[in-house]
């Protein structure tokens, strides 16, 4: 039979390779980072949300939002892909409501960091966790 | 002196802890040898609206044995909790008396001799029967099925649904969610939802490309019934696209969205809706977790994880009722609500004990006609069973023993990988394998058995992936199946482990080596969820292997040492 093996599991062998990446690598650049856009001031629990799907439907387009009032920017990081980096959403004064969506590519099962700099110049964090899995089996 | 919030507590935790359930009195009949059609549907009508809930019926139309798990352990939160209660914990846990006719309903032990004793379960005549008895009591309960309704049988799948839903249709229900449904693929799904004669919900069924509601699938229906305004939430199964194949229904979306059941509940309350209802495809597990985090919902029919328990679970304010699989089971809750509250709840849980309750003759009649046309393919005799074949529970099952055995010899793998679901009837020792039974246990519209090479590295990648979706402490990222079944291949399991960590001792069993991560190995499985699988439907590789045989034992037990949570 010809289909091969990447084809059946591609999913399942992307996340497979991406494992191979060594841990602490990122991990440093992460809080590197964070640091680079707080300046290492403490950021609060509350004031900003993350919304993600608890598990991807598809890890190549993962739809998400952050939103959080009084925001002049938001910092997105996806902390478990090779390069973490998701983006920086900036917003105006003018700007009505301090949200925004996108689809972001998860390589594994991961946290996602969401850091929101308020215009008083205090900052605050949230994360969720996205599993992405091979999938099958249902009930 | 107590508030009136107080009040409604009390009131609510007695209702669900003593059994204003009519479980209580269904324990003493039974203990009274009192077991009759009047016995299973004796219950005394309560307050002003009644909820009648079915779920997981799987293509079921006629009476079947189905043997409830001997393993299923809960994680996390749920360790010991309930619906994680097997054998003699459940029936410590309500009473229920060894050998009686609960016991044989809702757990597994002497399963033959109480199945012989007993009879078959469910059969949607008898459900008719049961529906129309309540309806006497109440004739404007409302009848509301949680899914996996059109799916699960061989009239099923050769009808694409239609057999299931002419038959629902008769017995009137007032809203439906799903899951196995969108297996039908989307054209088929959106042909039939439009001409359902009841409300198709699901809150959490969006648009795929713009991430926003779909416009056929509504969130939420309200009924006016006893004077009282009813809002029925749908929730379909959150994880379609990745538990079952999303290709055959790319437009759509799912996930839990907590926040928009929060906003739906809002909305529903702030249009007057005096008591909340959300009609789940979640899993028992993913249900008690939402119910802490959205408020306002007085009542989760829940399905999915195809548990049935006998009494209610009260999380916060929200009774969570589990109503089985199969047809084995009705629910019925009666609520009382005034003033725009709910105010008490009475529920019995009223297993369909086939000979017992005296079949609808319209939906028996109803019945044969769908399954008419099939009659000598459901009727066909492949072989015979001198053991029990069932498959519910963590892991294989005698059935799916067998289904491994197929594959493999079928064949020629060296390891065989056979889906976790939780759907598929029990055969008793003695019992004729008919070609209806094949199907009762492998009808999916994704069937092909591929033959491939995987390494020893990948198929443990697959099982820690697999086991996660059931073992990981937070039910939200659990997907309500069961352990992958595995034939050649035996292993260890550490359920508390994180992913990744949890599988260990993985063994060929043909020679006894331990799996070298860098080999491959020739796999044989079914139900792939990816496009364009190719190999023979699994019905005829397990009609072979049995039609080989002529008589078949319980299949070759697969070795799985699991290492229980603390």
């Amino acid at each position: 039979m010809d289909f091969s093996r990447r084809e059946t599991f591609g999913l399942g062998l992307g996340a497979l390779a991406l494992m191979a990446l060594p841990v602490g690598a990122s991990a440093s650049t992460i809080e590197e980072m964070i640091a680079e856009f707080t300046g290492g001031a403490d950021m609060a629990d509350t004031g900003v949300t993350l919304t993600a799907p608890e598990i991807a439907e598809n890890g190549n387009t993962v739809p998400i939002a952050v939103s959080a009032e009084g925001a002049s920017s938001i910092l997105v990081l996806a902390t478990g892909n090779p390069t973490p980096s998701v983006g920086t959403f900036t917003f105006g004064p003018l700007a009505g409501a301090r949200s925004a969506s996108t689809r972001i590519r998860l390589a594994k099962t991961q946290e996602l960091v969401a850091i929101a700099k308020l215009e008083d110049g205090t900052f605050a964090r949230t994360s969720a966790e996205v599993k992405v899995t091979i999938g099958g089996c249902g009930g | 002196m107590l508030s009136r919030r107080d009040f409604l507590q009390m009131s609510m935790a007695a209702a669900s802890i003593t059994g204003a359930s009519g479980f209580g009195n269904w324990a003493r009949l039974a203990a009274q040898d009192k077991f009759d059609q009047s016995s299973l549907l004796d219950f005394e009508t309560f307050g002003n609206v009644t909820l009648m809930h079915v779920t997981d019926i799987h293509g079921q139309l006629k009476p079947i044995y189905f043997r409830e798990p001997s393993v299923n352990i809960g994680v996390g939160e749920n360790r010991g909790e309930v619906p994680h209660l097997t054998g003699e914990a459940f029936r410590t846990r309500y009473g229920i008396g060894g050998g009686t006719p609960l016991d044989y309903a809702l757990t597994y032990e002497d399963f033959v001799a109480q199945a012989q004793a007993y009879g078959k379960v469910g059969g949607l005549d008898r459900v008719a029967t049961v529906l129309n008895a309540i309806r006497s009591d109440r004739p404007d309960a409302l009848l509301l099925d949680g899914g996996d309704t059109w799916h699960g049988s061989m009239t099923c799948l050769k009808t694409e649904g239609q057999d299931m839903v002419n038959v629902m249709n008769a017995l009137k229900p007032d809203a439906m969610t799903f899951h196995w449904e969108f297996t039908l693929g989307s054209k088929r799904v959106e042909e039939i939802v439009k001409g359902l004669p009841f409300a198709a919900l699901g809150q959490n069924i969006f648009d795929a490309e713009w991430d926003e509601p779909s416009e056929l699938f509504k969130p939420y229906e309200f009924f006016e019934r006893g004077g009282v305004k009813i809002a029925v939430i749908g929730q379909a199964f959150p994880y379609m696209p990745i538990a079952n194949p999303g290709w055959m229904f790319p437009e759509y979306s799912f996930g839990i969205r907590d926040e928009h059941m929060q906003e739906m509940v809002n909305e529903v309350r702030a249009a007057g809706a005096e008591l909340v209802v959300c009609l789940s495809h979640n899993g028992f597990d993913v249900d008690k977790k939402m119910a802490g985090i959205v408020t306002g919902i007085d009542v989760i029919l829940s399905g999915h994880t195809h548990d049935a328990l006998p009494e209610p679970v009260l999380v916060g304010q929200t009774h969570i009722i589990a109503s089985g699989s199969n047809g084995k089971f009705v629910s019925r809750v009666d609520l009382d609500v005034r003033d725009g509250k709910m105010m008490g709840l009475r529920h019995k849980l009223i297993p369909i004990f086939s000979d017992l309750i005296t079949p609808d003759p319209e939906i028996a009649a109803l019945i044969d006609a769908q399954r008419a046309p099939f009659l000598e393919d459901l009727t066909h005799v492949v072989g015979k069973s001198d053991a029990l074949l069932y498959r519910r529970g963590n892991f294989n099952g005698t059935w799916d023993d067998l289904i491994c055995d197929a594959l493999l010899s079928e064949r020629d793998a060296q390891i065989a990988l056979s889906p976790g679901v939780r759907w598929g009837p029990s055969i008793l020792p003695g019992q004729d394998i008919t070609r209806e039974d094949i199907f009762n246990v492998t009808s999916m519209t994704y069937p092909n058995v591929y033959r491939t090479e995987m390494t020893g590295e990948f198929l443990k990648v697959v099982l820690e992936d697999v086991g996660d979706n059931l073992f990981n402490p937070d039910p939200y990222y659990q997907q309500g199946g069961d352990m992958v079944r595995v034939g050649g291949l035996g292993f260890k399991m550490d359920i508390a482990k994180p992913q990744g960590e949890r599988v260990s001792e993985m063994t060929l069993l043909s020679t006894g080596e331990v799996i070298d991560p860098s080999h491959s190995y020739v796999v044989a499985g079914w139900a792939s969820v990816n496009e364009g699988t190719e190999g023979p439907p699994v019905w005829d590789v397990l009609e072979s292997h049995i039609s080989k045989l002529g008589t078949v034992g319980q299949g070759t037990a697969t070795p799985v040492e699991v290492v229980l949570p603390e």
